[in-house]
């Protein structure tokens, strides 16, 4: 019995250890944000602030138009996620349940081309938005993140678990595939529904690479990439850095504390990266 | 079950022409996208690479050849690179599947707060890594960071994480190692949840505890996943990157000794305005992203078979 105490003893500090670990940049940044740019350069460090004061965020806010990167981020992601529930929600039905041929092949073809790498793709994407005038310019973060082949295969697969006999006696009934599909399917897909929403969210709002490609000026930046551009500006004031990083992670800090469940079982089955 | 829909098709009408279009009318908003941003860039990337002479204001070439695969492949620049992801990925796969199958295996036991530790572990997963990286940075630094002041409890002199070429390497590495291993625990502990308790009940009356059990039962059982994770996490750290910008000020290291192959990619397309050049380094990505998917898709096949 005492044998098992010190073993479960030592498995909570050991994990408590780790999830310190784990957290460390987290506390850093964000003790970070209301030190002093004399608190920040002292060896040793100073763990906590003296003062808690949001001067350093006034202050990010006054250097750079961090407002207007936030609002950007913001339509971004709402434009994106919209416009990819709407056509993954679309797709995934017409692959679960409408028939045409080639249906399967088609459906294996997109899937191999999940493998595909995203950094393969910019060459060709950056000259496609060069040529369609939107170089610089908000919708070049949107068009490009408009379908999905995998979130479609993920609703698919929510799709195809729901049993035949529902649908045919939905159609018996006089139903249309359209009405089908809003009023039964989708409803019922909210749990597979809100899972493919987070993940696309959150990839949204942290991507970094593609609006580093095609956007310039600073009123088109999203948070992010108008972040890494702040570093060269707040070169000698990594408080007010930090302060700016806050902003840009703090919102999925929450989200993942409402949503944990969603988004673990979201990554579980297959992805977050892109 | 195939037969008894017949009837109900055709009283339905399903072969009027509404209902033979109504399927592409579905898929059209999304084979859109998919058309214009993946299919069109896949085939136009291939076919880049193999122009000789490419130029991006005239869309004009000289003629088809291997001379970009030549160019990329004889530049130092590029065999740095793939030195450098090579180098990444053989430590940072290793390193974080160890310790991730260690966690997992711990956060798998019935515990308390195991929310709370939960939430701990996967917090790097949905931020920012840019974000996040500049932080790392802070901590990084050589005269206040905080990682030099606890290691000077066990008596280590300054390290210049950043400053210097030969600890930039491993400075990335810890990095990334932090950055994965959300989702490697999250694939780890999915895995363990699907292996029978039965193992574990038969294991415990013959005696066995602890370390005996992870050893000779958790491991072997959790092999296919271990294996997988191994996989998708060589393929996601081939494409390094965000992980290495904001540690240095969006420099490839602080000599510009740590190029990595998307680093390349982007060197060569918006500093030489080379776009066969790149074409032809992302196609040398996607060869060794290729070739372990397969590894991938076979193994998947097989563990499925059992």
């Amino acid at each position: 019995m005492s044998r098992q105490k010190i073993s479960k003893f030592l498995i909570y500090a050991f994990l408590t250890l780790g999830g310190i670990v784990m957290l460390l940049p987290f506390f850093v940044m964000f003790t970070s944000a209301f030190k002093t740019t004399q608190e920040i350069n002292r060896f040793p460090p100073q763990w906590f602030p003296s003062h808690v004061s949001l001067d350093n965020f006034k202050s990010a806010f006054a250097m750079a138009p961090f407002a207007k990167y936030f609002v950007n981020s913001v339509v971004v992601m709402v434009c994106s996620v919209s416009i990819t529930t709407f056509t993954t929600i679309l797709a995934a039905f017409a692959f679960s349940r409408l028939r045409f041929p080639g249906r399967s092949l088609i459906f294996s073809l997109l899937l191999s081309l999940m493998m595909i790498p995203f950094e393969m793709l910019i060459i060709t994407n950056y000259s496609t938005i060069v040529d369609l005038k939107l170089w610089d310019t908000i919708p070049a973060l949107i068009l490009p993140f408009t379908s999905s082949i995998f979130y479609t295969y993920i609703l698919k697969n929510f799709f195809d678990s729901v049993s035949d006999s529902l649908y045919w006696s939905a159609r018996i009934d006089g139903s249309s595939n359209w009405r089908y599909l809003w009023k039964v399917m989708v409803p019922m897909a909210r749990p597979s529904l809100t899972t493919i929403i987070l993940l696309n969210a959150l990839a949204s709002w942290n991507s970094f690479m593609w609006p580093m490609y095609v956007i310039s000026s600073d009123k088109n930046r999203t948070l992010p990439w108008g972040l890494q551009v702040f570093t060269t500006e707040a070169g000698s004031h990594p408080e007010l850095l930090m302060a700016a990083s806050t902003v840009v992670v703090l919102p999925c800090i929450v989200l993942f504390l409402f949503a944990r469940k969603y988004i673990v079982g979201g990554v579980a089955r297959g992805g977050l990266k892109g | 079950m195939k037969k008894s829909k017949q009837p109900v098709e055709r009283e339905l009408g399903e072969r009027s022409f509404f209902s033979r279009i109504e399927p592409y009318l579905y898929l059209l908003p999304f084979f859109i996208g998919i058309t214009v941003f993946t299919l069109y860039p896949v085939i136009n990337v291939v076919l880049m690479s193999f122009k000789e002479g490419y130029s991006h204001l005239s869309r004009s070439f000289d003629q088809w050849g291997f001379a970009n695969y030549q160019a990329v492949l004889s530049d130092p620049k590029f065999t740095q690179a793939i030195g450098n992801t090579l180098k990444y990925v053989l430590l940072v796969v290793p390193i974080s599947t160890c310790i991730s199958v260690v966690i997992a295996y711990l956060l798998n036991q019935k515990l308390r707060f195991s929310a709370l530790f939960q939430t701990a572990y996967f917090l790097p997963m949905v931020t920012s890594v840019t974000a996040v990286g500049l932080a790392w940075k802070l901590m990084y630094n050589k005269n206040f960071g905080i990682i030099n002041y606890i290691l000077s409890f066990i008596g280590i002199d300054r390290i210049p994480w950043l400053e210097n070429a030969a600890w930039s390497i491993p400075a990335l590495v810890i990095f990334g190692v932090w950055n994965i291993m959300p989702f490697t625990i999250i694939l780890l502990l999915s895995g363990l949840q699907n292996i029978d308790p039965q193992y574990y009940t038969a294991a415990r009356v013959d005696g066995s505890r602890g370390l005996r059990i992870f050893f000779r039962i958790t491991v072997p059982l959790l092999a296919p996943t271990i294996f997988l994770v191994c996989i998708t996490n060589t393929i996601s750290s081939f494409k390094v990157f965000s992980e290495l910008y904001p540690l240095f000020n969006g420099k490839p290291g602080p000599f510009n000794n740590l190029y990595t192959v998307v680093y390349y990619i982007r060197y060569a397309m918006m500093e030489n305005r080379k776009y066969g050049i790149a074409a032809a380094a992302a196609l040398v990505l996607f060869l060794f992203i290729f070739v372990f998917t397969m590894v991938q898709l076979l193994l998947q096949k097989k563990t499925k078979k059992r």
